[in-house]
């Protein structure tokens, strides 16, 4: 018997050790990339924890004084403090860099390594400095993902490698273009990071011919990225929300930034690679001009490229995201207007929350309803005769972090259309009204919800841990569980 | 008054051949009446979404062969659908054609099984040794394509891992003909049988809008007359280019349901006939995709008609390269729900009549 209460004791004790350390891990990860998150409401989060003392330092020097020494003071000590964060945290950073870092360390000699390195702490300053920017957007690390991806999409014909190394290349030479600027004493309130960063890598020496290089690749690079961006689709599109002023400039000054920042990582194999190149591109001072201008023209088919993106997708990224880049009509619009419309006519149009075409997913009239009028808008989706969704095709729950969300998958064999329903729940609260009343399918699925993830649904009629069982401890789908084992 | 015997609680499973896997049943009598009938599943439950949240787009592929393992085709396909559709991505025609011929195959392959269980559960014996016999070929058939006999890992987000061997296509392409003679012996020996009809009339009936109500889909939907299939009505890859029907029947019961199967094998002859007729002769047989492919940010649903009705894939993606959450929409786990309500009443005897009907694979409802 005591053995028995030991256990339980054991069990209790197990799970509240796992509650703290997931609460620990959750405020540890609120804190870093805030981009891992959908939720328009990040936006107040601030960026990755590495990076975010950099970040706020940049910050105020970019943002407010025109100092430029002390901006350059503190770049430096802000490189040293990263180098040493960023060796801390190798392999948890952005995804990008970890990515990348293989491909770096395997191209380059010892030295090289070492300098890799620091360039990466500068890549990473420049990158954190473009988020505080843009912070006020709620935009967080997807702009270097939508230029990675650029990058690898850039592929082409050749191996994706190459590609790396063709925009590790021209984000250098975007980067020095910069700095260039900077130089000759045309000011640009853009550029500190930048130009710090620059100015830790830079040894001239490599770099001229990194920049010979560069050249050649910044054409077919420009070429692809042009062409990838509209395949990043809705990637960029977060973006693009930005004010119109100063909008053109500060992405272009990211997107080096960003790209300055695979640089940095890919520098050791692009040392190599330009080194090879170097048999046809003459290098000097002709074609560092040239690599400038080419750099400069770059950027800004960078920055149309991404405007013209911006345009054409709307993301379904997230709820406010996508309902302000509603720009290309789909085949679906007047549906979705349809449904609107009879909701709102019926409902008030104090129901829904949000509502757009997902584009990412065969542009699926999407409605995000508000948690309360959830089970009235269920019922009358099915029960309305000009909307009769009468087919539940999917039920699911997500764990957002931030919170949680319920996504339905209706179709009505009537209508002949589909639409996907959403509403967000209290993640520390998890309940809802079963929809099992008006979709008897939605039985087990609401069951398999329960049992991964703990969202209640109040009035189902046989809500049970339907895989896991009832001893089970913890929710699996949960971002935050940690499995409970009695021999640990 | 009514007289009651005394309740019976009988345990079914988990390990029962019957049950098609790891299925446990507890039915609850009265007498030879079913009053109530409580399924337990989850004895398979891998995680399989949980895993994928840690595992990169094209290492999920392999995951998939182990839920629907009847036909890991469609499963292979739904994810690299999902993630295709998220991304843009157009396949090569070659890869098209040999997804659906390979899917095709893995249709009919599925549906034999079905077939041949179906019948031993029944008690009939030889009609399975004949359909696993054909069965067989098909899938040595998509092993020489994939290299696998059950678990293929064959596709991949944008197009197909390996190309036809040499001679594969005329394999297919002679397998055709063979097929029809044998399904011709097949009704000879079964659908005709009145022993084998009567037994299966008006079981496990019910109508078009309790099929609807409870999410059913596939034959468990067309056998009620809804003439509905995801490869007509909501055309993926390229079955729009092929000409084939829609198999639907009226009855809602067990028979129907077996002659939409038993149908449905026919057409994807028809299917496969022609995509080996149309197959190019050259081409890629993987898209240009970036060599770590990360769905952008944002969410998606698709869904695709697998043997067992519509499987679908949801990805949601914060723009990495693993995905942030996945989830599958399972077939025979929407399928099992309608269950216990089509047991109660009957009789214990129609108990395994029923459950084969449905087509379940447990791999699949327990994900």
């Amino acid at each position: 018997m005591s053995g028995e209460k030991d256990l339980d004791q054991l069990k209790r004790e197990a799970a509240e050790k796992a509650k703290a350390a997931a609460l620990a891990k959750r405020q540890a990860k609120a804190a870093e990339g805030a981009g891992q998150k959908q939720e328009p409401a990040v936006s107040e989060t601030k960026p990755s924890a590495p990076e975010m003392a950099t970040a706020d330092t940049s910050a105020q020097n970019a943002g407010g004084a025109d100092d430029l020494a002390k901006k350059k003071a503190a770049a430096a000590a802000k490189a040293k403090a990263a180098a040493q964060a960023k060796k801390k945290r190798e392999g948890i950073v952005d995804e990008e860099p970890a990515a990348q870092a293989p491909a770096a360390d395997s191209g380059a000699d010892a030295g090289a390594d070492d300098l890799a390195k620091k360039k990466a702490a500068a890549a990473a300053k420049a990158k954190a400095a473009a988020l505080a920017k843009q912070k006020r957007e709620g935009i967080v690390d997807e702009e270097p993902a939508a230029q990675a991806q650029a990058a690898n999409s850039s592929a082409g014909a050749d191996s994706d490698d190459l590609a790396k190394k063709k925009a590790a290349a021209a984000a250098k030479a975007k980067a020095a273009a910069l700095a260039k600027k900077k130089r000759e004493g045309i000011q640009d309130t853009e550029e500190p990071a930048v130009e710090a960063e620059v100015s830790g890598a830079g040894d001239a020496d490599d770099l001229a011919k990194k920049k010979a290089a560069a050249v050649a690749k910044a054409k077919a690079a420009a070429a692809a990225k042009r062409k990838a961006m509209e395949l990043a689709g809705g990637a960029g599109a977060d973006n693009e929300s930005a004010p119109a002023g100063d909008d053109a400039k500060a992405k272009a000054a990211a997107a080096a930034k960003a790209k300055a920042a695979a640089a940095a990582k890919a520098k050791a194999a692009a040392a190599a690679k330009a080194k090879a190149a170097g048999g046809d591109a003459a290098a000097g001072d002709d074609e560092k001009a040239k690599a400038i201008a080419a750099a400069k023209a770059k950027a800004k088919a960078a920055a149309a490229a991404k405007a013209k993106a911006a345009a054409a997708t709307k993301g379904g990224a997230s709820a406010a995201d996508s309902a302000e880049s509603e720009a290309a009509p789909s085949a679906n619009q007047p549906y979705l207007d349809k449904y609107v419309k009879v909701i709102e006519e019926n409902m008030g149009s104090e129901v829904l929350e949000d509502f757009y075409i997902n584009k990412l997913s065969k542009d699926v009239p999407t409605l995000v309803v508000k948690r309360d009028a959830y089970f009235k808008l269920a019922q009358f989706l099915k029960f309305n005769e000009l909307l009769g969704f009468d087919y539940l095709s999917e039920l699911h729950g997500t764990d957002f972090e931030t919170h949680m969300e319920i996504y339905v998958h209706l179709y009505s064999y009537k209508n002949r259309q589909s639409v996907a329903l959403k509403t967000k729940i209290d993640r520390n609260d998890p309940v809802i009204e079963s929809v099992q009343p008006i979709w008897a399918g939605a039985d087990w699925p609401e069951c398999e919800a329960y049992d991964l993830l703990g969202i209640k649904f109040t009035g189902h009629p046989n809500l049970h841990r339907i895989f896991l069982g009832e001893e089970w401890i913890g929710y699996p789908l949960r971002k935050d569980y940690e499995p409970y084992d009695v021999e640990v | 008054m009514v007289s009651r015997t005394e309740e019976m609680i009988l345990n079914v499973g988990p390990q029962h051949p019957s049950t098609h896997g790891v299925f446990r049943l507890v039915v609850h009598l009265d007498g030879e009446l079913i009053t109530k009938a409580e399924p337990v599943i989850g004895y398979l439950h891998r995680g399989t979404e949980k895993l994928a949240e840690d595992l990169q787009y094209t290492q999920i592929i392999p995951y998939t062969d182990r839920m629907d393992y009847l036909s890991a085709m469609t499963n292979n396909y739904v994810i690299c659908h999902a993630v295709e559709t998220m991304m843009g991505i157009q396949v090569p025609e070659r890869a098209d054609y040999l997804r659906v011929i390979a899917m095709e195959l893995g249709r009919v392959a599925s549906h034999l099984v079905w077939w041949g269980t179906y019948l031993l559960d029944l008690g009939a014996t030889s009609p399975f040794i004949y359909m696993f016999r054909e069965r067989e070929m098909i899938i040595n058939m998509l092993n020489e394509l994939s290299g696998g006999r059950l678990t293929f890992n064959y596709m991949r987000v944008g197009g197909v891992k390996w190309d036809a061997p040499e001679g594969w296509i005329q394999k297919v392409r002679e397998f055709i003909p063979y097929m029809r003679e044998q399904i011709k012996g097949y009704h000879t020996l079964v659908t005709g049988n009145e022993i084998f009809v009567n037994r299966v009339t008006g079981i496990g009936k019910y109508t078009k809008e309790d099929a609807i109500n409870y999410s059913l889909s596939g034959p468990n939907l067309r056998c009620t007359g809804v003439k509905w299939d995801l490869r007509k009505d909501e055309p993926y890859s390229i079955y729009d280019r092929f000409d084939f029907d829609v198999i639907t029947h009226e009855g809602g019961d067990a028979l129907a349901r077996y002659h939409v199967r038993t149908q449905e094998i026919e057409e994807s002859l028809k299917i496969l006939e022609q995509a080996v007729e149309q197959f190019p002769e050259e081409g890629q047989i993987l898209a240009k995709v970036p060599k770590i492919i990360k769905a952008p940010k944002g969410e998606a649903f698709v869904r695709i008609e697998s043997p067992r009705g519509e499987i679908g894939c949801y990805i949601s993606s914060d723009g990495k390269k693993e995905p942030y959450r996945l989830k599958f929409r399972r077939p025979s786990f929407y399928n099992l729900q309608i269950l216990p309500k089509l047991l109660e009443g009957e009789n214990i005897a129609n108990m395994i009549a029923i459950l084969g009907a449905i087509d379940i694979v447990l791999g699949e409802v327990d994900g």
